[in-house]
């Protein structure tokens, strides 16, 4: 009975952090899908939004949910500040140099951060407050209530938006050939705007949920959700939406019982030997498509 | 009256001049071919008109209006419709997705509808399959689906960019007859093809192009008679 509970414990706590990987992990496969780069200042936006709640929150003293508006539209903002000026010029150019560029891009963004905040780690408690809940002798959090409730949310909404509406089929169609789709009267450069805009909102919502966990500020805190997340993304098929999504879940779920059952050091490497076996059977991730490189 | 005039256009790649100087014009309700050998330009010709090339130096008008700088995504919106090369027909989306997004730029929800009535009515072997994810439908059917497709915008005019590429003969009996009734239904044709004979029997009018420049052009019945056309581009 006591390992039944001990293993829901760490499934439930799996998958809160995987949720969290989730959304990161869907910022950087619906940029691929539109915009075919990898966006590597996507895990510090993460960052950005942790920051911007800490300014609205404990610094401007507004009320939360408000912060927490800010903090979206503020990290929306900023993503397609960073589209427009740093990626958009290159759209043309080779891969490598869209690719150094958004190095670049993150490392800016931790620096910035420096050198506003400091290097010193800022203390900053939770905003959510919402009572843990029993259940046959399981103690749910409040916190893991709430991730879970808002990636469900997030989920959902996200899938209705893309094949639902006129800006959903515009995505969809860039996704596939920007061209064909300017043809038919879609303005692509817009579409990536609103897709930049969307994946940093969800990168925001990640960084608050982050942040309510680990109650610390640090210049480079994007940086392992960030990536791992990019796993995420990888692992279920990068240009998935489904697959960011299982990628995310499914890599919070191994990490978690990695640390609690084999070894807390080792996760991390048992984290990444999932993703090496994954794209050995199956290159393209579990959820992705191959598909043969236009030419 | 000119629905569509081409003047002095000249188009790069890079440094590579492709298009050297064209002019040509499309009245409204007439089928205009643009015959030539693979490489000739022809593409290039129909990517700067619909914006998805610039001209270094040259007009595109559009019912009297310079349309040379207007973006490629709000020529579909004036009235002027393109039918790739190649189809790109979106290979992930379903047959009545790919027919929507044709009228993407369109508002009226029933005049849609209406619309896709007449597509469904004119290729009924896209309503048989208008759940079926474009990129398994044979050549033919992505041709037509790229063809309802453009017509879903209701265009003035539409550019088609050699329709009968890989199709099997028959097939490209059954487009060329679409095509010419599409025409008759009150849509002017600019038709690209490399296949001079089909193209020619269907045209008003033609011009042949040869590396990037216009060589000849006139009635399209005379041309099909004409001895160097015979030799160069009917195979006889
Ligand atoms: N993207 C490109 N980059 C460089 N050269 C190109 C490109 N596309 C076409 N060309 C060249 O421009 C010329 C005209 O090509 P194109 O318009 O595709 O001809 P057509 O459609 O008549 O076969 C050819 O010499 C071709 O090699
Ligand atoms: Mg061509």
């Amino acid at each position: 009975m006591a390992l039944i509970t001990s293993i829901l414990e760490q499934l439930l706590n799996g998958l809160r952090i995987g949720s969290v990987y989730a959304l990161i992990a869907l910022g950087y496969t619906m940029v691929y899908g539109i915009a075919k780069m990898i966006n590597f200042a996507h895990g510090d936006i993460i960052m950005v939004g942790a920051y911007a709640l800490y300014v609205y929150v404990s610094l401007l003293k507004l009320p939360p949910v408000l912060a927490v508006i800010l903090t979206i539209i503020t990290c929306s903002v900023i993503g397609i500040t960073i589209e427009k000026v740093a990626y958009k010029p290159l759209r043309k150019a080779q891969p490598l140099a869209v690719l150094i560029t958004a190095i670049g891009v993150s490392y800016l963004l931790q620096n910035l951060s420096l050198l506003i905040f400091k290097a010193t780690p800022i203390p900053f408690g939770s905003i959510i407050k919402v009572p843990s809940v029993k259940l046959a002798g399981l103690n749910i959090s409040g916190l893991t209530i709430v991730t879970l409730v808002v990636t469900v949310a997030v989920m959902v909404g996200l899938t209705l938006f893309i094949n639902r509406t006129r800006m959903g089929h515009a995505m969809l169609a860039v996704s596939e050939d920007k061209g064909a789709a300017e043809l038919m009267g879609i303005n692509v450069n817009r579409t990536i705007s609103v897709t930049f805009a969307i994946g940093s909102a969800l990168a925001a919502v990640a960084g608050i949920l982050y942040i309510s966990q680990y109650e610390t500020l640090l210049p480079t805190l994007g940086a392992l959700p960030g990536i791992k997340a990019f796993v995420a993304a990888v692992l279920g098929g990068i240009g998935s939406i489904p697959g960011a999504m299982f990628g995310g879940i499914i890599l919070g779920i191994i990490e978690s019982m990695s640390k609690a059952y084999i070894s807390t050091q080792l996760s991390d490497a048992i984290v990444f030997s999932v993703l090496v076996v994954v794209l050995l059977v199956k290159p393209s991730g579990i959820l992705g498509k191959l598909k043969a490189e236009k030419v | 009256m000119a629905i569509l005039e081409v003047k002095d256009l000249e188009v790069y790649y890079g440094i590579i001049k492709a298009i050297k100087g064209i002019s040509f014009e499309v009245n409204e309700g007439e089928v205009i071919a643009l015959i030539g050998a693979n490489g000739a330009g022809k593409t290039t010709i129909l990517h700067t008109i619909t914006g998805l090339l610039s001209p270094k130096k040259g007009q595109v008008i559009f019912e009297g209006t310079d349309i040379t700088k207007v973006p490629a995504h709000k020529i579909v919106g004036l009235g002027m419709a393109h039918v790739p090369e190649g189809r790109r027909v979106f290979a992930n989306l379903s047959v009545y997705q790919n027919l929507k997004l044709g009228a993407y730029t369109r508002k009226d929800k029933e005049e849609i509808e209406s619309t896709l009535e007449m597509i469904y009515k004119r290729f009924p072997r896209l309503e048989e399959r208008k759940n079926q994810l474009a990129g398994t439908l044979s050549g033919g059917e992505q041709q037509m689906l790229a063809m309802g497709r453009a017509l879903m915008s209701h265009p003035k005019i539409i550019l088609m960019d050699e329709p009968s590429m890989g199709l099997s003969p028959i097939l490209v009996n059954e487009i060329f007859d679409i095509i010419r009734s599409v025409n008759e239904t009150g849509t002017t044709v600019l038709l690209v093809e490399q296949n001079a004979k089909k193209a020619l029997a269907i045209a008003n009018r033609a011009y042949v192009l040869e590396t990037g420049r216009i060589v000849t052009s006139g009635d399209a019945k005379e041309l099909m008679n004409d001895d160097t056309i015979k030799k160069a581009y009917l195979g006889e």
